[in-house]
């Protein structure tokens, strides 16, 4: 029989911050600037060059910390790790290995079985990002923008608490929701403001000691990592029952071969020799830090939903709907702030914005339709200014450009006929070209008005309300 | 001398710190090191029980600076040192993991 094997993983997830700044240096974060026109001598390594620490990378490690439990490190320092990259212009990157600044954390996560399980955080560490390397095809060499270097991340390590698949995408899921509410990162795996490095390893169940763990790369989707440990998960389970040994390595995640390769030859022995950073000096957080950042916390989840239930009318699914993302709950709160309809709010954001979001496969970061033009739509359907059908024509379009409903609809003369006499002559016309449904009604057929209503709303081209239409009919008929 | 660096740890050390040494220089730097290590380990003859691991040699800490965007575009005096480039960055020999 074959042998039963665990799989045993822990995670490295790196989380780009939200700042303004770099780490070190008062250089512009902005995504997408020219190439080498965010730099200075701090973040390409000139020598003589000075550091400083910008205090919302600290202000937002101790948050994250705070919010998965941790103990706050009182005396923190920076460390260098020697090895020599293009991207890395200082030929160390500036890290924490001693002292990192926060320790013994666990979040909660939901099994598959549905219980929930903790899953230990060992330490989050704050440290400079490196730059981009570009590979350039047409002239066999390298080219190197340095915008990205000095960019704050903290690197969030796990323990080897997790066992499956499921298990790391419920954890990925919670800490990037932890960390959307708290402001400090977007968490956009494709965009790499967040990445996962795997550690894995496999052992005969019920085995007491780890096996030897490789660390894959280059994992930037939930399905990708979902893969890239199915992977190695069979290729050690199929080195070991060969006879083979499995060699602590880092490889390479490569999606589309569904493969993995080994990164790093011999001669780049990985020995970072590191010691103290000297330039940077240490991080004394006082009670008095401590506690303003907690007052400064956000609601989380836990929180929000709790409040949702007590302020709002509106199901529990929909709660746990709109609460699962930050940019939706913000959507939400800011919308009801303005028109005060939760339930309608709600409506929009669980029925046509989930509904467009999957067939236009948009993430819910990235939709940009605002508060105000939401709330104006809402406006304008209560007034009866637009019928429904209408509403939803227009909320796509808001969906696609964020164009303003009340602009909209008067340039494109949605706006629902209220006069009465227009209408009626229209409903006239119709009973007159359809006396075989007219009959059907008379003779008792309730139906049959419902293909007049058709007919009317067709020939004012959807802008009427079909309850005044089915008034009207009722009437005339 | 009590510290005798070995070839194999001279090699070592050439490659991690990118280090071609010739043999003259391998004899000395073996030398130079094992006398380093030898004042480390007068350091370590002395009794510390009860001294906090020193962190930082000025008694200064908590140095920040605020989240604030100081500095501009200054790519064309960065790029001036860089031997080789091509569209605003720096040219390196094709390099990849």
């Amino acid at each position: 029989m074959a042998k039963e094997y665990e799989t045993v993983i822990g995670l490295e997830v790196h989380v780009e911050l939200a700042t303004k700044t770099k780490i070190f240096c008062g250089c512009s974060t902005a995504f997408g600037a020219e190439p080498n026109t965010q730099t200075c001598p701090v973040c390409t390594g000139m020598p003589g060059s000075l550091p400083v620490l910008n205090k919302q990378v600290l202000e937002y490690a101790i948050a994250v910390g705070l919010a998965t439990n941790c103990d706050i490190t009182r005396y923190a320092k920076f460390d260098r790790k020697n090895y020599f990259y293009p991207d890395n212009p200082q030929n160390y990157q500036i890290s924490q290995l001693y002292l990192p600044i926060c320790r013994n954390g666990s979040v909660e996560i939901e099994t598959k079985e549905g219980g929930v399980k903790s899953v230990g955080i060992h330490e989050i560490h704050m440290e400079e990002d490196a730059g981009k390397l570009i590979h350039d095809e047409w002239d066999d060499c390298s080219l190197v923008d340095y915008n990205r270097s000095g960019v704050p991340l903290i690197e969030i390590v796990s323990e080897p608490d997790m066992r499956s698949a499921e298990e790391v995408i419920a954890y990925l899921e919670k800490l990037r929701l932890i960390i959307q509410y708290l402001g400090a990162s977007d968490c956009k795996l494709q965009e790499g403001s967040m990445r996962a490095d795997v550690n894995l390893s496999v052992r005969e169940a019920g085995a007491k000691e780890f096996g030897t763990r490789t660390e894959m790369k280059n994992l930037n989707s939930f399905k990708a990592i979902s893969r890239a440990i199915a992977g190695e998960t069979e290729r050690q389970i199929d080195l070991i029952e060969s006879g083979e040994k499995v060699v602590q390595e880092t490889r390479r995640w490569d999606d589309t071969r569904g493969e993995s390769y080994a990164m790093r030859s011999k001669e780049d022995a990985q020995d970072y020799r590191y010691f103290p950073d000297p330039d940077l000096t240490p991080i004394m957080v006082s009670d008095e830090m401590l506690a303003d950042i907690r007052s400064r916390q956000p609601e989380l989840r836990s929180e929000k939903m709790k409040r949702y239930k007590e302020e709002y009318d509106i199901p529990d699914y929909d709660i746990e709907i709109i609460t699962g993302s930050k940019h939706m709950a913000d959507l939400f709160e800011e919308t009801t702030a303005i028109c005060a309809q939760p339930k309608k709010v709600s409506n929009w954001l669980m029925g046509e914005t989930l509904r467009l979001m999957k067939e236009k496969e948009v993430e819910v970061e990235d939709l940009r339709f605002s508060p105000e033009n939401l709330a104006k739509l809402i406006a304008l359907t209560d007034s009866r200014a637009i019928n429904s059908s209408v509403a939803k024509e227009v909320f796509e379009v808001m969906f696609d450009t964020d164009v303003d409903p009340e602009q909209y609809v008067e340039e494109k003369g949605l706006k629902t006929v209220n006069d009465e006499g227009a209408l009626k002559k229209t409903v006239e016309e119709v009973i007159a070209a359809n006396p075989q449904s007219v009959e059907d009604y008379r003779s008792g057929k309730e139906k049959a008005i419902g293909f007049l209503v058709g007919q009317t709303m067709k020939a004012m081209k959807g802008k009427a309300d079909p309850a005044t239409v089915n008034r009207m009919l009722k009437e005339l008929l | 001398m009590a510290n005798i660096i070995s070839d194999e740890t001279i090699e070592y050390v050439g490659i991690l710190a990118k280090l071609e040494l010739s043999d003259a220089e391998k004899e000395q730097a073996k030398s130079d090191m094992g006398r380093m290590l030898d004042y480390i380990d007068k350091l370590g003859e002395l009794d510390t029980t009860g001294v906090e691991p020193m962190s930082h040699v000025f008694p200064v800490h908590n140095v920040f600076r605020e989240d604030v965007v100081t500095n501009g575009d200054t790519r064309q005096q960065l790029l001036a040192n860089a031997p080789e480039q091509k569209d605003g960055m720096f040219t390196v020999p094709r390099t990849f993991e």
